[in-house]
């Protein structure tokens, strides 16, 4: 008989997810950035990324959130194709809002979310649509991970619809004007992790590059040789604009880039980039239907099926299981 | 060089203001307040009264929405405390600052030097940003208590007007000054000599926007 993962471990874990992603900063984030202070030279940006190592250590000596502005918090839901939910999927999205609620209050966390319109604040960080939450599948196991993010929102994203013409010195211009624009006065709260998607449709052009910048860690590396060599390459490129942390003088902009792509219309070439900043919120945990819960911040999310590019997927591992 | 660190009251007297130079690192003692488009919409547009003595209570007027709860007795817990962007509340600053006499606004990213010269120069007040950003959870220890909270039914938790008393609250980087300069103005100006050679050998989008500039030395704000 197929065993369920029980809802209650769903949502205890959820709201232990929402502490840890609002307090500790991921070690591959803290790793970069200490990496990127050791090699600043800019008096104002030293500063400034001393401060933010300090500021790491007191949110997780008091257990307090490390950035005023908790960001928006999102899901993303991973399951193994044997992975089964007590109470079915409308239970997990159930106990997904309901730690978002709670956890909101007992952080604290700030409740960011409003109705565009009319500006409605349940206090919680529910509402319509919110919190996201999206899924993605494996063709095994019979676990499921949960993955929270909470990304600031208004500043350091962008998207353009490029053309093969534009080619990759278009794709360079607009990452550039994107560091550019919102890296004066750190709107973006850089350095940061950047993310760009390449291609898709519009939209899936967004959710790549956000995918890009908040489900990889500082470190990883597209599976294709040429497109890792361009996230080193652009990496470089936005390091050597001579803008640091809060747009003072300074050489460390880019803590890490990642690009992530998906096959688009044969006659564009959309491209988004996005910024995830000095706060790179997230947290990730798999449970199993025996009760076990493992705790890590690699959402190790862009496998080999996420990138699959033919019809049928039949990898030799299959067979041995 | 190491930049300067500097403890100023929240209700600063101006010579005290004048001591201060771009760059310098502020801790701040004393009441502070959060106002922002909600406080600013309700005070300025609805006029409705404002519930504190100002300046004389507070001269601070802090760009922030704290990550905060108010329990069920009706007191507070403040974890992390950060700003939010001010160049949005250009709009209203000029009004909120003439009715407050407010000596310090505290935010992200800062105001032009052309508000600097307008009306904060004038108005014997300067700029203080917030570091990082952000430095929410030092910022959130230099909270000694939660003085009130008001508007909080009226605006939610995230727009309310928090009242906070501030024990060397910081750090904060002064960003204008009574010449009405910008330290961020001051960086870009820096930055802007290099842009020429990163771009090298870019060229503009096949398909362009209504409004594009091709001046990297222009900000967006």
């Amino acid at each position: 008989m197929t065993q369920h993962i029980p809802l209650s471990l769903i949502q205890s874990t959820a709201q232990t997810l929402m502490e840890k992603a609002a307090i500790e900063i991921p070690q591959d984030y803290l790793d970069g950035l200490k990496r990127a202070a050791d090699t600043e030279d800019g008096d104002l940006s030293s500063f400034v990324l001393r401060a933010m190592l300090d500021n790491y250590e007191a949110a997780k000596e008091d257990r307090r959130a490390m950035c005023g502005d908790t960001g928006v918090p999102r899901w993303f839901v991973k399951l193994g194709n044997d992975a089964r939910v007590e109470g079915g999927m409308v239970a997990l999205e159930g106990a997904l809002r309901r730690a978002t609620a709670h956890a909101t209050n007992s952080v604290p966390l700030r409740p960011n979310r409003v109705h565009p319109l009319w500006r409605t604040d349940h206090d919680n960080n529910v509402g319509i649509g919110a919190p996201e939450i999206e899924y993605g599948f494996e063709p095994s196991g019979d676990w499921i991970d949960l993955i929270t993010v909470h990304k600031g929102g208004l500043f350091g994203t962008d998207y353009r619809m490029l053309f093969p013409s534009d080619g990759i010195q278009g794709i360079k211009r607009f990452y550039l004007d994107s560091l550019m624009a919102f890296g004066k006065r750190g709107l973006a709260c850089q350095p940061a992790i950047i993310g760009i998607g390449l291609g898709g449709s519009k939209d899936i052009c967004m959710t790549l590059g956000k995918r890009a910048s908040v489900l990889r860690t500082v470190g990883s590396r597209n599976s294709d040789p040429r497109i890792a060599a361009m996230e080193d390459e652009f990496k470089e490129l936005g390091n050597s604009i001579g803008m640091g942390a809060m747009g003072f003088v300074g050489k460390n902009m880019v803590i890490d880039c990642n690009i992530e792509v998906g096959y688009c219309h044969t006659g564009g070439m959309p491209m988004s980039v996005h910024a995830f900043c000095l706060s790179s919120r997230r947290a990730v945990a798999r449970l199993w239907p025996d009760g076990r819960v493992e705790y890590r911040t690699d959402p190790d999310w862009f496998t080999p099926y996420q990138r699959r590019e033919t019809v049928d997927w039949e990898p030799v591992q299959e067979a041995a299981e | 060089m190491k930049p300067r660190e500097i403890r100023l009251s929240t209700t600063p007297t101006p010579e005290a203001i004048a001591e201060l130079r771009l760059g310098d690192i502020v801790y701040l003692d004393g009441l502070m307040y959060t106002a922002r488009e909600g406080v600013y919409m309700r005070a300025l547009e609805e006029k409705a009264n404002i519930p504190m003595e100002l300046p004389s209570e507070s001269a601070a007027n802090f760009h922030c929405s704290p990550a905060a709860r108010i329990n069920a007795d009706g007191s507070f817990d403040m974890g992390a405390v950060t700003a939010t962007a001010s160049f949005r509340f250009a709009k209203w600053l000029p009004e909120w600052m003439a009715k407050t006499g407010a000596k310090l606004i505290i935010g992200k990213g800062g105001m032009s030097s052309r508000d600097y010269k307008e009306y904060f120069v004038p108005n014997g007040a300067v700029y203080l940003s917030t570091v990082g950003y952000g430095t929410g959870a030092l910022l959130g220890r230099g909270v000694e208590n939660v003085e009130a909270v008001h508007w909080n039914e009226e605006l939610g938790l995230a727009q309310a007007m928090w009242v906070i008393r501030c024990n060397k609250m910081g750090p904060f980087i002064v960003a204008s000054d009574l010449n009405g300069d910008c330290l961020f103005e001051r960086e870009n100006a820096k930055i802007a000599e290099n842009i020429a050679r990163v771009y090298e050998g870019t060229k503009p989008a096949v398909l362009k926007r209504y409004g594009e500039t091709d001046d990297r030395s222009d900000e967006v704000i």
